[in-house]
């Protein structure tokens, strides 16, 4: 397989992170916010095995795969105590309205 | 050719379905972009020599977290789009109008520096020589992954109770 340029890897992670950050601030539906920092996680991951792809060392190209696994079970455990804080907040509040939650401001 | 090409059709998918999330007013459509948009980044991930990575990202990602996500959909009753109204918000058009600036910024500092992908055997991604990595390298931090979800499993449990 021959060579694609590495910086069209990182334009396109560039793209889906600046499109998890658009939903994160327009959107009110704290599930699809969650969505969008799922979005911009898998930018993060994207951009980790391109430039991993630079590297010219072998234990710097896989230590961007490792990095990425990890990525992977921190966004495993975020969603799992996300999800569970929603689910507890309609429970609670019989709405999940980003507007309505409003406990923690000052 | 043949990965170029490839790169392109996984791009464009990329590209709508992320749009899809941010854009599609329904949950439960949104869920399904993201879906389609992680197996796309998954083929990306082949292309990269990650292989190990792309099995991963299409069962944890794709499989588990996804399932995850369309569950509390359902449970909570959210597949009607009225059930949230989203107000019209003067933060919209500006919001859109800074991620494209981002793209554009990050896209011609990006051109301009970097080249070509360095040379890098076959086997790179393989679990192999992830788990070589993993376990040598990388264990403190592993460990620490595993209080990580330990943490998360406490979490979710205390979350779930009746009276919090």
């Amino acid at each position: 397989m021959e060579a694609i340029p590495i910086s069209w890897f990182l334009v396109l992670s560039a793209f889906m992170f600046a499109m998890g950050v658009t939903g994160v601030v327009i959107r009110r539906n704290p599930i699809v916010i969650f969505m969008c920092i799922e979005l911009m996680l898998n930018a993060a991951n994207l951009a980790f095995l391109a430039f991993a792809r630079q590297q010219a060392q072998l234990g710097a190209q896989v230590a961007g795969q490792v990095y990425t696994i990890l990525v992977m079970a921190v966004a495993a455990a975020e969603v799992a105590i996300g999800l569970g804080i929603i689910v507890a907040i309609y429970r609670l509040r019989d709405t999940i309205n980003v507007d309505e939650m409003n406990l923690l401001k000052f | 050719m043949f990965g170029q090409i490839l790169f392109g059709i996984m791009a464009l998918v990329i590209v709508v379905t992320s749009i899809g999330v941010v854009a599609v007013r329904n949950p439960v459509r949104s869920a399904l972009n993201l879906v389609a948009n992680f197996f796309a980044l998954a083929v990306l991930y082949l292309l990269l020599y990650a292989q190990f990575v792309a099995a991963v990202q299409v069962i944890v990602y794709a499989g588990a977290i996804m399932v995850l996500f369309l569950f509390t959909i359902m449970l909570l009753n959210l597949g009607a789009p009225a059930e949230l109204a989203e107000r019209f918000e003067w933060k919209r058009p500006i919001t859109w109008g800074l991620a494209l600036l981002f793209v554009i910024v990050l896209a011609g500092g990006v051109f301009a520096r970097l080249g070509e992908a360095q040379p890098a055997p076959e086997d790179i991604g393989t679990v192999q020589m992830v788990g070589k990595y993993l376990f040598t390298d990388w264990v403190y931090p592993f460990e620490l992954t595993s209080v990580l979800l330990l943490i998360a499993i406490v979490g979710a449990i205390v979350m779930a109770k009746r009276r919090l």
